[in-house]
């Protein structure tokens, strides 16, 4: 009957890139062989409607079963036939579509609205431009066109807001519990909340705020990486207010979330304004895997309850809120497209209906029976840490939210003032990964508390959501369309569904370990470090301290300046050396090349031969001495597969004048030289590549010997270079103190911890020996 | 008198057996009635003036040449070359021989009149010397005259200006030596020969050399042909060297060749470290007492500054004979000279060769014993201390007692690390390791950089310790290394054992329960004459 009601028929259908849209679409194209459908698709950034269709919806697994029955030509020459895509968008206006756009959408005899911010912490305007407005925006533009399709706006059983007891099938304010809100005004206020929330975040105070968030997160990164910092920092606070803003505003009217929220207040703007359109409201409580089509267990993105189980299963979430004989509603997701499908073949009513698929009344799985469930499976069958021990999966007691809610907040308050201590502690290299480790526990606090915040209200939800509709409409089915659209809810054994069905889907998603043992394949490290090795890079720059050596300006300025001292006049250096020594780090610590100025002035009249020789022996007994053999051996690697190797670096040419045979090229500072006397000067001749002019000296690099930095690899230690890294297409932390470790690790880059060679003379101070003669040690002619 | 070298069979009534162990000791006991040990000579006499004899020799030169004031003339070129920091090892008191030579050799020169003088440091692929080292060498005094103008200067083989290509032999060997030393009108070479395999002509074909007539005998294949590279007419080692003087010879490039040789009196008479020359059922409480104390003290330093301690040794050694003149009328007496201090006669091959190894090398002086050395002195030199026949059986096992540090010396051994790192975790094997990877280090500019301007031994040196073992790789069944870092030793290609008891529970994998066992008590040297 379904078939035959929806053969011949053009079906418009909005939200076909989701989770619900994706089964409906393959579900309608598979078994109801002779209806078109239009799909109203959103222009990608960089994609066009066409490019989404073929990669975002027609190549998800999902037609992985129908491309088998049918071949891939004929799939190809079906989806050709009977797909049409055209622009637009439910957030906007007459849907921005265009007259074509117009012209498909008046040709339809039914609509389905399926498109919806699913998440449950979108921010608030967002939320009510898509959720509350979109349906009333259909509406709108079908009176426009002057045409009356059936209207089938697909919302949440969830609108029936924060309560106990039955919530049948009827329309949002025929409830006895309904907060009478008036849309219009909460359309207002959202947009006045994003206006607001955008002038507030550019106040004084709250700019110098983020600058300062900004600057403890990259230190002293130059001015250009700060700012794009400081805007990221900005976007994100006003994001996260509107998310607050939705959550609060839901709150206080009785919805568990923003999503729960503007769908009710969807529902009811749409009975207000939609005319003389018919319409149906399907409303699906918790969607999750297929339990049959269009095969067992498929799923799309992930989506609520599979996070919560992983971090579960992962050992990370220890407690759960929840009342174990409370009902979950969970449907499976072809149930759902099912009900739709079945809605929109039998055509409108009279009145707007509403039908709810949930399973809450019908076969109600308890709370308490989907953790035993979880628990036992991942029990049987662990996921494996990354060291191949199996996990342990917890064991639940029920507590309250309160209680969970708390412990995690401690957690997270104590991880963030170690955080914030370990990121004031000069470390480096392993050390400084401790802090990153930290990090980790703090996301995965941070996602805890997320999910218990957001979803916790669902765990706790005892509502019980009515399907007498649902059944009706199930009664009034022959076989082949029950067999074919099933939607009954009673037809889910839930623990098969759990144990067979969801988790291993789950599983399969997640990609986690689970076989013990230490991973046979590529290491994460190995598949980067063999990237940055590739011969098709071009270019390898090098930062030198830290990077190379484990040494810096100080260390060869008081090497070189003790070289010739009589003994008594060191020993009063070294004091006076000690004593300046906070004050140079401290300034260094602030900016880079205004450091580096004020400490060169040192320089001023040393004898340009004399610092010459001793730079050579300096090379052997100090920089060499200090060096990282495997960096050396990195340098030299590059350059074996025929990139060009190029050291970058704010120290002065004399001193780096005996590495420069191991790089092709040297970027340095230099000393103007008084010709006259033969002595240095203490001023430099350039600005020294330091901070964002280290980053435009490699654009000058790249460009005068026509390379290309996105084929780069940059190699360096701190967050001060981060210009310089932030160019490359493939950067690399070497040996990276507290920040620049956590933001190797957050951006997936290539972490190299290289040491002294083990049994190296360092000295602990590094004062020369005295040269002994007018000539250099075993000179030669 | 002093007693000669002799071998021990080891019943119950033996005592513990010292074991050196890097710059640490170990007592071992070793199983009665199937061990023997091999002891070193005791310091032979020493002549009793050292410049009386250097003096006579220059003026009584051996096989055909002219006593050296007859060979100095006014305008002359003259060059003199000396032995690097490699030898004697450890350093010598001063003054070093080096030094009373030279400033004999330097008086009869001015005497002469002759001012065109340069000092080279002949060290072929090795280290440059440091300004301390020379001067511990030469003495101050040559030292100030010399190195301020450049007259005192350490070989350079990577100076394309300044080697000079002299020809090739007959079996296609080239032979390429320091163009100075080659275009003088007289040529002075000064050795240390404190074993049997320095001198001859080997001092200047390999001293004063570059890597392109070097690589002609440091090679697998050579290597593997010199049965031992200590015993001078058995070893193609030295054949290729002998060919390549010939070379020099007809090219009318003139040597007045000096050698010297010193006892065994390497830790002195008195002192903490003279136990280490006496044999252990002849320690007086007092020694027992000092050597525990050392251990003790020893195993609570750090790895810093028991190498500190231990580099800063200077040994007590006497001269035993010096002869000049012609090269090999002058070999021929050092070798004699040598072997009287250092061959012990034995009877016979044994299944298990067991040894400790010292805290030094030639080429760690003032420097870090890195793995690679370890295999060196172990299976390079300490194997190859022997006539005749090898201590061990083909097919025998090695046991060596070094702790193996995963430590390099950035500076001295930059190509080590990288060889250590990158060739040894491909491959073990000598062969395949000169077939892959010996060119690419030999002619790496960073590393040529290094070796010139720094004080780095040569790209190519870590295959040439490799290679000094390939004998001993060949001909060993097992090499097994006690109280050895696991990961070093492992990488070695070799075995590690936590104790001398699990190293022979280890070797009866081998040679079966009943094995023979024999420990090469070295230093103080000693060469084991196998009949």
């Amino acid at each position: 009957m379904i078939r035959e009601a929806l053969a011949g028929k053009r079906i418009f259908i909005t939200g076909t890139t989701g989770f619900l849209g994706t089964n409906l679409l393959e579900r309608l194209l598979r078994t109801v062989p002779d209806c078109e459908v239009v799909l109203l698709v959103r222009k990608g950034k960089r994609s066009s409607v066409e490019q989404r269709l073929k990669r975002e919806i027609l190549n998800n697994d999902a037609y992985d079963r129908l491309k088998a029955e049918l071949g891939k030509d004929e799939f190809a020459a079906m989806a050709a036939r009977r797909i049409l895509a055209v622009a637009g968008d439910v957030s906007r206006d007459g849907l921005g579509l265009d007259d074509a756009g117009r012209a498909a959408l008046a040709s339809c005899d039914v609509v389905i609205h399926s498109a919806a911010a699913v998440s449950f912490d979108s921010p608030l305007d967002s939320a009510v431009e898509i959720n509350l407005m979109g349906p009333t925006r259909i509406a709108h533009t079908l009176q426009d066109l002057g045409v009356t399709p059936h209207l089938v706006a697909v919302s949440t059983c969830y609108v029936a807001g924060n309560r106990r007891g039955s919530a049948p099938e009827i329309h949002v304010v025929d409830s006895p519990f309904f907060v009478d809100v008036d849309w219009r005004a909460e359309v207002d206020g959202a947009r006045r909340a994003r206006s607001d929330a955008e002038a507030q975040s550019r106040t004084p105070e709250k700019l110098a705020d983020f600058r300062a968030q900004a600057r403890a997160e990259l230190g002293a990164a130059g001015t250009p990486l700060l700012a794009d910092k400081t805007e990221q920092l900005r976007g994100r606070w006003v994001s996260d207010r509107m998310v607050a803003a939705g959550r609060a505003r839901s709150a206080s009217v009785g919805w568990p979330d923003a999503y729960a929220f503007t769908k009710a207040l969807g529902e009811r703007a749409l009975m207000e304004e939609r005319g003389n359109i018919p319409v149906s409201v399907v409303r699906p409580s918790i969607i999750e895997s297929a339990v049959a089509e269009p095969r067992p267990g498929w799923i799309r993105g992930f989506r609520m309850a599979e996070p919560v189980i992983l971090s579960y299963a992962k050992g990370l979430l220890k407690e759960f809120p929840g009342v174990p004989e409370g009902i979950i509603d969970v449907i499976p997701v072809d149930l759902v497209a099912s009900a739709i499908i079945a809605v929109a073949a039998r055509g409108p009513l009279d009145e707007p209906d509403v039908v709810q698929v949930a399973s809450g009344s019908a076969n109600p799985l308890r709370y308490k029976r989907l953790v035993d469930g979880v628990s036992e499976w991942f029990g049987e069958r662990p996921i494996y840490d990354s060291s191949g021990q199996p996990i342990m999966v917890p064991e639940w007691s029920f507590p309250g939210r309160g209680r969970v809610q708390a412990q995690l907040e401690r957690a997270m308050t104590l991880l963030e003032k170690a955080e914030k201590g370990l990121q004031a502690l000069p470390l480096r290299g392993e050390q400084a990964e401790w802090s990153a480790r930290i990090e980790d526990r703090k996301a995965e606090a941070e996602r805890a508390l997320g999910y218990v915040e957001l979803y916790g209200a669902y765990a706790e939800c005892e509502a019980i959501y009515g399907v007498e509709r649902l059944l009706e409409l199930w009664d009034t089915l022959d076989d082949d369309d029950r067999r074919d659209f099933c939607f009954d809810p009673r037809v889910v054994d839930w623990d098969d569904y759990i144990r067979e069905i969801h988790l291993p889907s789950v599983v399969e998603h997640a990609r986690v370990r689970l076989a013990p043992g230490k991973r046979e394949s590529e290491t994460r490290e190995d598949r980067l470090r063999r990237q940055v090795l590739d011969p098709q890079r071009q270019l390898a720059a090098f930062d030198l301290e830290n990077t190379i050596i484990a040494s810096n300006v100080v260390a060869s300025y008081a090497w070189l300046a003790t070289r010739r001292l009589p003994p008594v006049d060191r020993a009063r250096f070294v004091a006076q050396a000690l004593k300046a020594a906070p004050g140079w780090l401290a300034q260094d610590r602030k900016d880079r090349s205004d450091f580096l100025r004020f400490f060169y002035r040192r320089y001023d009249g040393a004898p340009v031969d004399q610092l010459d020789e001793d730079s050579l022996e300096m090379m052997s007994q100090l920089l060499l001495a200090k060096s990282f053999p495997a960096a050396v051996r990195r340098v030299r690697e590059h350059r074996r597969l025929g990139h060009r190797t190029v050291l970058i670096t704010g120290a002065l040419d004399l001193v780096v004048k005996p590495l420069a045979p191991l790089f092709d090229d040297v970027v340095c500072a230099s000393l103007a030289i008084d010709e006259r006397t033969g002595r240095y000067k203490g001023e430099l001749l350039e600005v020294p590549p330091t901070g964002e002019s280290r980053a435009q000296a490699l654009f000058d690099y790249a460009a005068a010997h026509d390379l290309d930095l996105s084929e780069a690899v940059a190699y360096a230690d701190s967050t001060s270079d981060l210009p310089m890294l932030d160019v490359v297409g493939f950067p690399v932390a070497v040996n990276p103190e507290t920040r620049l470790a956590a933001l190797a690790r957050k951006r997936g880059w290539l972490v190299e911890h290289w040491s002294k060679a083990s049994g190296a003379p360092a000295p602990t101070f590094p004062i020369a020996p005295r040269a002994r003669s007018a000539a250099s040690s075993g000179g030669r002619r | 008198m002093p007693r000669p070298g002799f071998v021990l069979d080891v019943d119950r009534s033996t005592p513990p057996i010292l074991f050196h162990h890097g710059e640490q000791f170990r007592l071992e006991k070793l199983p009665a009635g199937r061990s023997r040990v091999i002891y070193p000579a005791e310091p032979i006499e020493a002549l009793d003036d050292p410049d009386a004899a250097i003096h006579h020799a220059l003026l009584h030169p051996l096989g055909d040449s002219e006593p050296l004031p007859a060979l100095l003339k006014p305008g002359m070129k003259l060059t003199i070359a000396f032995d690097d920091v490699s030898l004697p090892l450890p350093q010598m008191k001063a003054p070093d021989v080096r030094q009373r030579i030279i400033e004999q050799v330097l008086d009869m020169a001015a005497a002469a009149g002759v001012d065109d003088v340069h000092l080279i440091a002949a060290l072929a692929l090795h280290r440059r010397m440091t300004e301390d080292e020379l001067r511990h060498a030469l003495g101050d005094r040559i030292y100030d005259a010399f190195a301020p103008h450049g007259a005192l200067y350490n070989h350079d083989a990577e100076d394309p200006d300044n080697l000079l290509f002299v020809g090739t032999t007959k079996h296609g060997e080239e032979v390429e030596i320091n163009k100075r030393a080659a275009e003088s009108d007289l040529l002075v070479y000064v050795n240390i020969n404190i074993v049997a395999m320095d001198g001859g002509w080997k001092s200047t074909a390999t001293g004063l050399s570059s890597y392109r007539a070097i690589r002609h005998h440091h090679n697998v294949k050579t290597m593997e042909h010199s049965k031992s590279f200590m015993d001078r007419h058995s070893s193609e080692l030295h054949h290729s060297n002998w060919r390549q003087g010939k070379v020099l010879r007809d090219a009318g490039i003139k040597i007045f060749q000096i050698e010297t040789t010193i006892n065994n009196n390497t830790f002195g008479h008195d002192g903490p470290l003279s136990l280490l020359q006496k044999r252990e059922w002849e320690w007086t409480g007092r020694d027992r007492l000092t050597f525990l104390g050392m251990q003790k003290g020893l195993d609570a330093m750090s790895a810093k500054r028991r190498r500190q301690i231990f580099m800063g040794w200077r040994a007590p050694y006497g001269l035993t004979s010096v002869q000049a003149g012609e090269v090999d009328a002058v070999h021929e007496v050092t070798l004699q000279n040598c072997f009287d201090q250092h061959l012990v006669p034995v009877e016979g091959q044994t299944d298990i060769l067991t040894m400790g190894l010292p805290f030094i090398c030639p080429y760690n002086v003032n420097s870090i014993m890195n793995p690679i050395l370890v295999m060196c002195l172990g299976l390079g030199y300490f194997f190859n201390l022997y006539r005749g026949k090898p201590l061990v059986r083909e097919g025998g096992v090695l046991i060596m007692s070094h702790p193996t540090p995963w430590d390099f010396h950035p500076v001295h051994h930059p190509s080590y690390i990288d060889f250590f790192e990158q060739v040894l975790a491909d491959t073990t094997d000598p062969k395949v390791i000169e077939a892959t990877y010996e060119k690419q280090y030999a002619e790496d500019e960073w590393y040529r950089h290094l070796y010139r301007t720094s004080y780095a031994y040569h790209g190519v040196h870590p295959f040439y310790m490799w290679y000094w073992g390939a004998h001993a790789l060949q001909h060993l069944g097992r090499v097994i290394i006690v109280g050895g870092d696991v990961r070093a030793v492992r990488r070695l290609g070799f075995m590690p054992a936590s104790t001398l008891q699990d190293a022979l529970e280890m070797a009866s994998d081998v040679v079966g329960r009943d094995a023979t066992i024999t420990h090469l008590h070295n230093p103080p040297i000693l060469m084991a004459d196998v009949s």
